[in-house]
C-alpha cells in the first residue's frame, strides 16, 4: 500500500514538478525518523532528503542544541584550536535541506508498532528508523567509579563538548612536575589513533607550559593500535622524555584519595587522569534489544544496515560491530550506503548489491603537522562484511602538507554533514 | 597506452547500460562518489585547500586517477584510495563528477555557530 502509494507520488513529480512539494507534504509521504545527529545520523538524513528530491519525510530527534565534533577536539587541549571552532549549529539541515528537528530524547521504542517515544511526551510513528546512537561508556570492571561523582571528576572526553574544556581546564590547572595519565581500553573503540593524538597533544601543551611534566599512556591494548611506527617516530622526535608508554595495562583500580591508580603489572601516581572507559554500542540501541548475542555492539545486513534484530530499523555508526575503525568518515559513508538503500527499499527498488566507500583518518602530532591512514573498504558476498581492499595504508611520514589536508578534511566533512 | 584505450572502451561501454537504464541512478556510484566528500568537498566541491573535483574534465580525472593507480606506493591519500577502485568506478566516478557545476570560488567555512542564529 505504502509503497505503491510513493512510486505515485514519485510519478507524479514527474509530471508536476511545481506541484511536488505540497503533494509530498501530504500525510502519505514516507517518514524515516533518524535518532542521533553526530556524523553519522545528520548525514543519513540530510542525504535521504537530497536523494529523494524531498519526496521523504525526515525527522531528526537530537538533544544537542549544538554539533561539536570529536575530530578535531584533541587540538582544543593543545591550545591549537578553540572548542568554538570545533561548534557547529544544525541550522542549515532544517533551512536548506527541510529536515524537521526534535531536539528530545527517545525514552522508548516499539519495533512492532514502528513508533518512537520521546521525553517531550510525542510518540512518533515511522516507515524507516535509523538509530545512529554513538558510544557508551562502561565502568563496570572498576571498583571505585561505581558513583557518577567520580566519573564526572576522570573524564573521558570522548564525546566532544563540555567534557574537552573541563579537561582543558584539569590540564592547565596541572601544577609542572604532574603526571596527565592516559587511559586506552582494548579495541574495538572509538577513533583508534585517537588516544595516541591526545597524547601529543597535551605534551605539546606541556613541553610549552609545564616541561617538567610527563604525560603516561597506559594501553590495554599490547601496541599502539594505528598508526604505530609514525606515533612513536612523533614522540621520539617531538617530545623526548615527556611521553611515557606502557602497552597491556589495563586499568583495574583507582583509589581517587591518593591519586593513584593500578594497572595489570603496575601501580602508578598520577595528577589528572583522563579515563577513556571501555565501550559498548550507545545504550538506547543496547536498551531496545538491538545488541547482538554478545551483548555489547549491533549487529546490521551490509548493503542496507538493516539491522538483523528488527525489520525496518537502521543502525549506524560507532555502534555497529562492524570490524571497521569507527571513524567519521566510516560513519558518513555508511549514512550515504543506508539512505540511497532506504530510497530504494521504499520505492521497491533493489538497493546496490556491493556498496564500497572510502576512509580516511588524519591525526595531529603538533600545531602543524599530521599523518593519515587510508583505506577504501568493499563489501564481500562471502563474509557479508565490509573488507580493506588492496592498497590502502597509512603516511610515510608526518609532514606539515598533510596537516593542511587534515584542515582541509575537516572543513569539508563538516559542511557535508551539516551544510 | 593499453589502459588509455581500455579507458575509452570502458567509458564507451559503460554509457550503454545508463542509457538502457534510463531515468534510474547508478547508486553504486553516487554513494562511492559521496563518500569522496569528506575530502573533496559536498558534490565534489571543495571549501579547503584539497581540489575541487566537480567539473573537472573526464581526461583530466582519468589522466590524475590512473597517475594515482599505477605509481608505486607513496604513502598519499589518493596512492590508497585509487588503488582500491576498480577501473569501472573510476570512470563512473568521472563522469560523475564531470556532470557537475565547478565550485563556486571561495566557499565560506562551514556552520560556525554565527551561520544562522
Ligand atoms: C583523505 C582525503 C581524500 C579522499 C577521501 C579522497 N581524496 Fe582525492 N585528493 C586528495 C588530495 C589531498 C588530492 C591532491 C593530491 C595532489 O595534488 O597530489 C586529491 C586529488 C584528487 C584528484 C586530482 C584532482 C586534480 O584535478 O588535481 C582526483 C581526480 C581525486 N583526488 C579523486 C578522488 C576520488 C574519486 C575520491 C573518492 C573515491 C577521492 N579523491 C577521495 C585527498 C582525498
Amino acid at each position: 500500500m505504502k509503497r505503491r502509494r510513493f512510486n505515485q507520488l514519485a510519478l507524479a513529480s514527474l509530471i508536476l514538478p511545481g506541484a511536488w512539494r505540497s503533494i509530498a507534504r501530504a500525510a502519505s509521504a514516507p517518514r524515516v525518523l533518524v535518532v542521533g545527529a553526530g556524523f553519522a545520523g545528520a548525514t543519513v538524513a540530510k542525504y535521504l532528503r537530497i536523494w529523494s528530491k524531498g519526496s521523504i519525510e525526515v525527522i531528526l530527534v537530537e538533544p544537542g542544541r549544538e554539533f561539536v565534533s570529536c575530530p578535531v577536539s584533541n587540538l582544543v587541549l593543545g591550545g591549537n584550536r578553540s572548542i568554538q571552532d570545533i561548534t557547529h549549529s544544525y541550522h542549515a539541515l532544517v533551512q536548506h535541506q527541510g529536515i524537521q528537528m526534535r531536539h528530545a530524547s527517545v525514552t522508548g521504542i516499539d519495533v512492532n508498532k514502528r513508533k518512537v517515544s520521546l521525553d517531550d511526551g510525542s510518540n512518533l510513528h515511522y516507515d524507516k528508523l535509523v538509530l545512529a546512537p554513538g558510544i557508551s561508556f562502561d565502568y563496570s570492571h572498576l571498583n571505585a567509579l561505581a558513583g557518577t561523582e567520580l566519573q564526572q571528576h576522570f573524564l573521558h572526553a570522548w564525546k566532544a563538548g563540555a567534557q574537552t574544556s573541563a579537561l582543558q581546564q584539569q590540564l592547565q590547572a596541572m601544577p609542572d612536575g604532574g603526571v596527565f595519565a592516559i587511559t586506552v581500553p582494548a579495541l574495538p573503540y572509538r577513533c583508534p589513533p585517537g588516544p595516541y593524538e591526545r597524547a601529543c597533544q597535551v605534551a605539546y601543551y606541556l613541553q610549552r607550559h609545564k616541561p617538567r611534566s610527563k604525560v603516561l599512556v597506559l594501553d590495554a591494548n599490547p601496541a599502539i593500535t594505528s598508526k604505530r611506527a609514525l606515533f612513536e617516530k612523533a614522540w621520539a622526535e617531538l617530545y623526548p622524555g615527556l611521553i611515557e608508554y606502557q602497552p597491556g595495562s589495563e586499568l583495574g583500580y583507582i583509589d581517587p584519595g591518593k591519586r593513584m591508580l593500578a594497572t595489570t603489572f603496575d601501580r602508578h601516581k598520577f595528577d589528572v587522569l583522563n579515563l577513556i572507559p571501555p565501550q559498548t554500542a550507545g545504550r538506547l540501541a543496547l536498551d531496545n534489544g538491538l545488541a547482538n548475542a554478545e551483548g555489547r555492539w549491533c549487529d546490521v545486513d551490509y548493503v542496507t544496515y538493516e539491522s538483523t534484530q528488527a525489520q525496518h530499523v537502521h543502525i549506524l555508526g560507532d555502534a555497529l560491530d562492524s570490524g571497521l575503525p569507527k571513524s567519521a568518515h566510516i560513519a558518513t559513508s555508511e549514512a550515504k550506503v543506508c539512505a540511497s538503500a532506504i530510497i530504494a527499499m521504499l520505492a521497491d527498488e533493489p538497493p546496490d548489491p556491493a556498496p564500497v566507500f572510502a576512509n580516511t583518518c588524519y591525526s595531529y602530532v603538533s600545531a602543524d603537522e599530521a599523518m593519515h591512514v587510508a583505506n577504501v573498504y568493499r563489501y564481500d558476498e562471502k563474509s557479508r562484511e565490509m573488507k580493506p581492499a588492496q592498497g590502502g595504508g597509512v603516511s610515510h611520514a608526518r609532514s606539515a602538507g598533510e596537516a593542511r589536508e587534515a584542515r582541509s578534511w575537516a572543513v569539508n566533512i563538516w559542511h557535508d554533514v551539516l551544510g | 597506452m593499453m589502459h588509455m584505450l581500455r579507458a575509452a572502451i570502458l567509458s564507451v561501454a559503460c554509457l550503454l547500460p545508463v542509457l538502457a537504464w534510463a531515468g534510474k541512478t547508478d547508486s553504486h556510484a553516487r554513494t562511492l562518489a559521496a563518500s569522496c566528500a569528506a575530502c573533496h568537498g559536498h558534490e565534489g566541491q571543495s571549501r579547503g585547500e584539497i581540489p575541487s573535483l566537480a567539473g573537472s574534465t573526464t581526461a583530466n580525472f582519468l589522466g590524475k586517477m590512473k597517475h594515482y593507480r599505477d605509481m608505486p606506493d607513496d604513502g598519499s591519500v589518493m596512492n590508497q584510495h585509487a588503488k582500491g577502485l576498480t577501473w569501472e568506478e573510476i570512470v563512473a566516478l568521472a563522469d560523475y563528477f564531470a556532470a557537475i557545476a565547478p565550485a563556486a570560488a571561495g566557499g565560506r567555512e562551514c556552520c560556525q555557530k554565527t551561520d544562522g542564529q
